[in-house]
Order: structure tokens, then sequence, then C-alpha cells
């Protein structure tokens, strides 16, 4: 019994019912689920870096980085392999948190937020304006292949999102071991007591760089899956209201749950299909409405309603024996 | 010849038009349980603020065990062994006892904090409990800091400072904010911790049973200087210091 | 020579624009220490209600005496404040003070998410022009270029706008408890300030000079929905370089901000977008809280 509770064979009984998901959803489900679980590794980094206290306004100059990168190589320089193209996405986005990393540990709260937002926007102007890279149109993905294999149509969808969820497993996974561990402990330390935890011993500064460092690995990943998917990339990828959806999902799910993050960015773009579609004028509205009701209510997210009910479950089973 | 644990000589602090420091000098042998009082403004927490680093005097040099400190950052100063409590206790308000425990034991065991390795595995959890039920707050591991007793939240602050062998350790005003009948249990736990690790101590009260009942020495601050220091009978009887700390000059 | 001058008058019309936009973002956080996303919103709001305000003023013989249009614009950022101010304040903010500065943040963007819609809802998707107050004053000539006149009337307005803050805020009873709050809100209260009224007052002064920004914007551009997104992140860098809660260092900072983008605009185009966040970038690297820092009182 303990052998189905362990974290790994959790994770594969999901990946194998999410797989199943696949088949049995019509083409477009497939297509929403990709898009909301790359985006949900973006607000996975967002999460990683909450825990510490820090709130960032500015990942998706990650995700604008991993779509661009896989962009520039599958138009300019013909790669088309998705792993060679996560790889390379997920690379320099990694480079470029170590580089601001270290500068933007030491800031914090309103500042903290400012700073990756202005970092973000100085990427989306810069983008707006380079016509090597499309400017504001951005450029046009090809499809990508699977080691060799370049499949269309449905199947082309299908191989995307078993892609994807194979990613979402495995980073959800590993980031579960990380909060899970020592140096999350530590960094829920640090977003109650930063003081505490220097007159301690340890670096808040280092801490905090390595969890912005994942996170902008995470974020170029799910810029790239993005990217592919939707077939298109463009400055608006680094906007602040791209970043302010990270947030909204990050809020929304809490960090007590890795797994109601991805539910709440598929909810997010439940919401969003619908509504554009029939209310174009009001989901915005309804967003809000729902932003500061988890607010109101909800203030640890979705997650913490996970919690209490496996809390509650611990409890009822421990009764019973 | 007993070795030095901590040497100050002519620390200057001024903040704008205070003074907080005026030539202090001090020399702390290993061991030993000292004191230190004086009125509020008077420069004590000054005094350990810049000694564990939290503030750069403005002149002057700090030796914790031989090596200069002056310029070290508080990190760097817990890292060579000297720790400090806290007047208001520092604890992590969202997180348990036990949580806040694993946080010292996380950062202060022998190898690196791990990537992996689960905060709460089970000899983890039974070495921050061992610690806990050494100062009598097991029974509270799963409480936040907003249900413990000022007593208890005390007690945490200084076992989260102690793990991990401290040669020296500050203790700014242990009995604070503590009802007045745990002063005196509380403060036996914690010298008794202390005691058995032959730690140096220095500790910062007001109270002047608990300074003539637990301290060998008596440093009295006045005015950002020390203007005594020797035994606690010879200091509480000192006319200055009965004029400027304790009020009790006819 | 010629195109210094140009930069700099570019500069300060810019940054005069800036300045009102900017300074009712930067009250709001020294009062109550909220952060508000929606004030973008909130200028957008003010341009629309203006935009029908003087498209009415027009309509209804206006035409007789046209400069009254600018007492109309005025007339209007002052009922977006009375009705939205208390509203937004009483009925919504307060319930989440003490919750902390970012929790505060995520419920202006909740409140900034309702309002772009809820301008949609009332004014539409299609776009409202109302250029008469903007061509009224005609054209001044400096030398072979041609400025519009309406452009220098923002600069003494941004300069009005500044001395009446200034004056009401240090001269003034009622401005020197809104001091205090803001130095001490806790020791305000002791000494028997009424802060809950403060919060309104200060709150729906900021609601003011938000749509005053969007205002006299309105005759210069085409309102169409969106209008405010841009502007809080431009309004948010001017105030974060200025520090938060300081209306001297919104003022500097608004005129260092006009004078980059002009030069951006006249000397390296490609940068025009992008300009303003790296002004922030490089000030918070050298000054983490902005030019004009709070002063912190000590913590342990």
């Amino acid at each position: 019994m303990s052998f189905l509770k362990s974290l790994p064979s959790r994770s594969l009984i999901l990946f194998c019912i999410l797989v199943g998901l696949g088949f049995a959803m019509p083409t477009w489900g497939v297509f929403l689920v990709t898009i909301a679980f790359a985006k949900g590794l973006v607000a996975l980094g967002n999460v990683a870096m909450m825990r510490g206290g820090l709130v960032s306004f500015g990942q998706g100059l990650y995700y604008c980085t991993g779509a661009y990168v896989a962009g520039f190589m599958a138009i300019h320089l013909g790669f088309s392999d998705i792993f060679l193209l996560c790889l390379a996405g997920v690379f320099v986005s990694t480079i470029v948190g170590a580089i601001l990393g270290p500068i933007l540990s030491t800031y914090r709260g309103i500042f903290f937020a400012m700073l990756s937002l202005a970092v973000s926007m100085i990427l989306y102007g810069a983008l707006s304006k380079a016509t090597a890279l499309g400017s504001t149109d951005g450029l046009t993905l090809p499809g990508p292949t699977f080691l060799g294999f370049a499949p269309e149509g449905r199947a082309l969808s299908l191989h995307l999102y078993i892609f994807t969820v194979t990613l979402v497993v495995a980073a959800g996974t590993l980031m579960r071991m990380l909060f899970d561990s020592e140096r999350g402990l530590i960094t829920l330390a640090i977003k109650d007591n930063e003081l505490r935890v220097e007159y301690l011993g340890a670096s808040v500064r280092a801490t905090m760089s390595v969890n912005f460092v994942i996170a902008a690995a995470l974020g170029g990943l799910g810029g790239v899956i993005a990217g592919l998917a939707i077939g298109h990339v463009d400055p608006e990828y680094a906007y602040w209201t791209t970043s302010g959806e990270f947030v909204f999902v990050a809020i929304l799910a809490g960090h007590f749950s890795v797994g109601a993050i991805f539910i709440a960015s598929v909810i997010l773009e439940l919401v969003r299909s619908f509504s554009s579609l029939y209310f174009p004028n009001t989901w915005q509205l309804a967003l809000g409405l729902f932003l500061l009701l988890v607010i109101l209510l909800l203030p640890d997210g979705l997650g913490s309603l996970m919690k209490r009910w496996s809390r509650a479950t611990a409890a009822f089973t421990k009764k019973r024996i | 010849m007993t070795a030095v644990a901590l040497q100050v000589d002519d620390l200057h602090k001024r903040f704008d038009a205070v003074t907080a420091a005026e030539g202090i000098s001090v020399t702390v042998p290993e061991g030993v349980v000292w004191s230190l009082i004086g009125s509020n403004g008077a420069g004590k927490t000054t005094f350990v603020n810049m000694v564990t680093g939290y503030i750069k005097p403005d002149r002057g040099r700090i030796q914790f065990h031989g090596s200069d400190i002056t310029a070290l950052t508080p990190r760097e100063i817990t890292r060579l062994g000297m720790r400090r409590s806290f007047q208001i206790p520092q604890l992590c308000a969202e997180l348990t006892v036990l949580e806040n425990m694993l946080v010292s034991c996380a950062i202060n065991q022998d190898r690196k904090p791990s990537f992996w390795h689960p905060a709460t595995s089970k000899d983890d959890v039974d070495k921050a409990m061992e610690i806990l039920a050494r100062f009598r707050i097991a029974e509270s591991s799963n409480h936040r800091m907003a249900e413990l007793s000022g007593g208890a939240r005390k007690l945490l602050d200084i076992a989260m400072a102690l793990y991990g062998n401290p040669k020296v350790m500050l203790l700014d005003e242990p009995t604070s904010g503590v009802a007045a009948e745990e002063k005196f249990p509380i403060m036996d736990r914690v010298m008794e911790a202390l005691s058995k690790e032959n730690v140096t101590t220095l500790f910062v009260e007001h109270d002047m049973d608990i300074v003539t009942r637990y301290s060998d020495r008596v440093l009295a601050f006045y005015d950002g200087r020390i203007i005594a220091n020797d035994s606690p009978d010879e200091v509480l009887g000192d006319e200055d210091v009965q004029r400027y700390v304790t009020g009790t000059v006819t | 020579m010629d195109l210094l001058a140009v930069i700099l008058v570019d500069g300060l019309i810019y940054g005069a624009w800036l300045f009102i936009v900017s300074v009712g973002l930067t009250l709001v956080f020294g009062v109550l220490n909220v952060l508000n996303i929606a004030h973008g919103s909130l200028y957008a709001i003010g341009a629309y209600t203006t935009a029908s305000a003087v498209g009415l003023y027009f309509a209804q013989g206006g035409d007789s005496f046209p400069l009254g249009s600018y007492a109309v614009m005025v007339l209007a950022a002052a009922v977006v404040a009375v009705v939205v101010g208390p509203i937004l304040e009483r009925g919504l903010l307060r319930y989440f003070y003490g919750r902390g500065e970012v929790v505060i943040v995520l419920v202006t963007y909740g409140v900034f998410l309702i309002l772009e819609d809820v301008m949609k809802l009332v004014w539409g998707v299609d776009p409202y022009f109302v250029s008469q107050p903007y061509a009224l004053l005609g054209n001044i000539e400096f030398g072979p270029l041609i400025y519009v006149a309406y452009d220098f009337l923002v600069i003494a307005m941004a300069i009005a706008v500044g001395l009446l803050v200034w004056f009401v805020l240090n001269r003034t009873r009622k401005g020197k408890i809104v001091l205090a709050v803001i130095h001490d809100r806790e020791m305000s209260e002791t000494m028997g300030v009424n802060v809950r009224r403060v919060f309104v007052v200060s709150f729906s002064a900021g609601v003011f000079l938000a749509a005053l920004g969007g205002a006299i914007t309105a005759p210069m551009i085409s309102v169409t929905p969106g209008l405010g997104v841009s502007v809080i992140i431009t309004a948010f860098a001017v105030v974060i370089i200025g520090g938060l809660g300081s209306i001297e260092g919104a003022a500097i900072g608004a005129v260092l901000v006009g004078i980059a983008r002009a030069a951006s605009v006249h000397l390296m185009p490609e940068a025009e977008l992008f300009i303003i966040y790296l002004v922030m970038a490089v000030v918070l690297l050298f000054r983490p809280e902005g030019l004009f820092q709070k002063i912190q009182a000590r913590k342990i």
C-alpha cells in the first residue's frame, strides 16, 4: 500500500491517466491542455519563487526567450527536432536567469516585482523593433519533429501533448521533491523571516538565486512548447500582462500543491477560450472577480483545499485503523 | 591562561545625534557567563548588533577567537561559531515549532542543505524533537508562533540559535516578555544547555535577580560607554550604576 | 544645439504628461500603502468620461464657448473621482488592508481586469474622437518647428498640479494631517486622526489625478479599449524611479524619463519602447528604493 503512496508511483499513475485522456479528448481539447500545461510550467517557476516571498511580474522574459530561441532555430537554422529546440530554449533562458538572478535576488517586494517587470518589458521593446525577428508580427513556427518523425494534424497534436505531459509530470515530480527538501523548507523560512535565516548561517541570496534560475529554466521550457503548439511567437510573450497571467495562476493555485498549478492553468485556458467565444467583453471581468474571490476566501489558493482534503482523509484513515 | 573568546577594542558608533557606542573595549574569556545591563538607549543592543555583524562600527575592532570579524556579515559570523537570540523572538510565523527547528538543523548540519533529501525525514525530525524536548517545548511541536506563550517563543528562539555547537552565545533579553513565574525555569533550562557545551555566554538583562543569579560578571552600560566591569555585587553596589542603571541611589 | 533644444522641449512636454499621470499613483501609495495597478484603468475611465462629456458639451451648443470644454474636462475627472474613489476604497480595498503590500497589488490587478471590461460594456469598443480642445489653442512656432499650443497647456497644468499638491500637503492643516498619516499611520490614529477619512479622501484625490491625466489626454488621441494598459507600467516606472510615496520624486522621475524618451526618439529610435524601463533598472541598481527613499526604522 505504501508503494502506491510514494511520489514516483503517484506520478507514474498520473502520467498514464493524462496520456489516456489525450486519446479520449477532441483535438481542440488536446491543444488547450497542451498550452495550459506549457503555461503551467512557467507558473510553477513563479510558485518556486513565491515560496521564498518573491512575486515576479517578469517571467514573460524567459517564456519569450524560450519561444524566440525555438523560433529562430527552426526558421533561420532549420532545426525542427523538439528535443533540440527545448534544450536550446532552456539553455539560453537558464543563462539569462543565471546572470540576472544574483542581481535581482537582492530586491524585495514591490521593487523585485517592478524590476523583473522592467527587464521583461525591455525585451518586449527590443523585440518589437527588431525587424530581423519579425518586429511586432513575430515569427511563424513550423511544426516540430520528434527524433526524425514528422507527424501532422491530430497526430502532431497528440505527439506534442504526450511530450508536454511527460515534461510536466517529470518537472512537477522534481519540483515537489525540491519543495519538500531541506532547501525547500529553508525557502519557506526565508519568506517569513529572512533575517533569521541569515543569522542561522544560510545565504538568502544564494538560495533565492537558485530558485530564480530554476524558474528561468521552467519559463524557457514553457515558452518553447507554447510557441510550437501555437505555431507563432511575438513580442507579446514578454508583455507584462502575459507575466500577469502566470502570477494569476500561481496565486490561484497556491504553493501547497504542484498539481493545483496545472489544474489552475487549465481552468484559466478554459475560461479564456469559452469566454472569448461567447462573452468577448466580459471574460476579463469574470477573471477579475474570480481572482478577488480567491484572494478573499482562499488566501492560500486552490492547493490549500487539496491540502485540507488530504489531511482530512489521513485523519479519517488513521481513525479507522 | 584561558583563551579569549571575544576581544572588543575601542568601538565607536553614532546614529546622527545619538552616541550608541564610545570607546567600548572588553576582553571576554572562554567559557564565562557575563551579563550586560543598562537602561534603554545605553547601547547594549547596539553592542550585540555590532558584535554579530548587523551594524558596522564607525571605528574599532572586534575579534572572535583571534580572528578579526569587524567587517563580516551576520551569516559569516554565525558560521564561525557566534550565535545570538533576539529581544523580540525572530521566528518563522507560518512554520510550526518543529519546522522552525528543522530549518536550523538543516542549515547547521555537517553537510550543505540538500535539494532532494526531505526536510521531514525521520532522522531529522527525531533530532529536532530531541532538542525541543531538552528545552521542554516538545509538546508544542505542531503549533505556530501565534499559539505560543512568550516564554515558549523565547525558548524556541534560543534553541534554534543553539543548534550546531556555537562557541559564543549572545542572548538579548532572554526573559523579557516572559511571565514572572516562568523567568527562572527558562533561564535554568537555557543555562543548563549552555553550560553542558561550555559555551561562552553574554546576556542582556533588565531583571537584576536574573543578573545576580546567573552571571559571573556584569558589564554596565551608560550613554554608549561601559561604566562598570566587575562581579554582580560590586557592580550593583557601584554608585554610578545605581544612579544611571538600577535607579536605587538615595 | 537645435537638436538639444528640441529634445528638451519634447522631453518637458512628455515629462509634464507623465507627472500628471503618475503623481496620483505615488500619493495613494504614500498614504495607503497601496500600489494601485488599476490606476491605468482609472486614467482610461477619465479619458472615456471626458470624451463623452466634451462630446455632449459641443453637441449641446458648446461651440459658442469652446474654452468651456477645458472646464468640462476637469469636471469630468472630478466626477470620476467622487463616484469611483469611495466605491473602490471603502467598498473593496479596505477589506484587504493588513494583508501585506503584495496582496493589495493582486487585488488591484483584479480590479484592473474588471474595470477593463466595465469600460467596454459602458462605452463599447469603437473609438471616441474629441479633438476640438486639442486644436483650440492653435499652434506655436519655435523656429522651423511647429508645436501644438495645447502641449504647453499640459506643462502649465503639470506645474499647477505639482504646486497644488505641494501646497495642500505642506501648507494646509488637512494636508499636514495627511503627511502625518504618511509618516506613521498608527501614531496618527492614536493622536485622534480620522485615518479612515484620510484614506478615502486621499484615494479619491489619487483617482482624480489619474482621471485628470486621462482627461487631458483624450483630445490628443482616439480613446479605445486597452488605453490604460501601457499607461500603468509607464506610471509605475516613473513612481519607482522617484521613490514610492514621494511627490518630488515623481516630478523628477517624470522629467528624467521624459527627456530620456525624447532623446531616444531623436537619437536611437530602436530604444524608444523600452528606454523607460532601462532608466528604471539603472536607477534601481544604484538606489534600490528609488531616488527619494523612505527612512527605515530599526528592525531588531
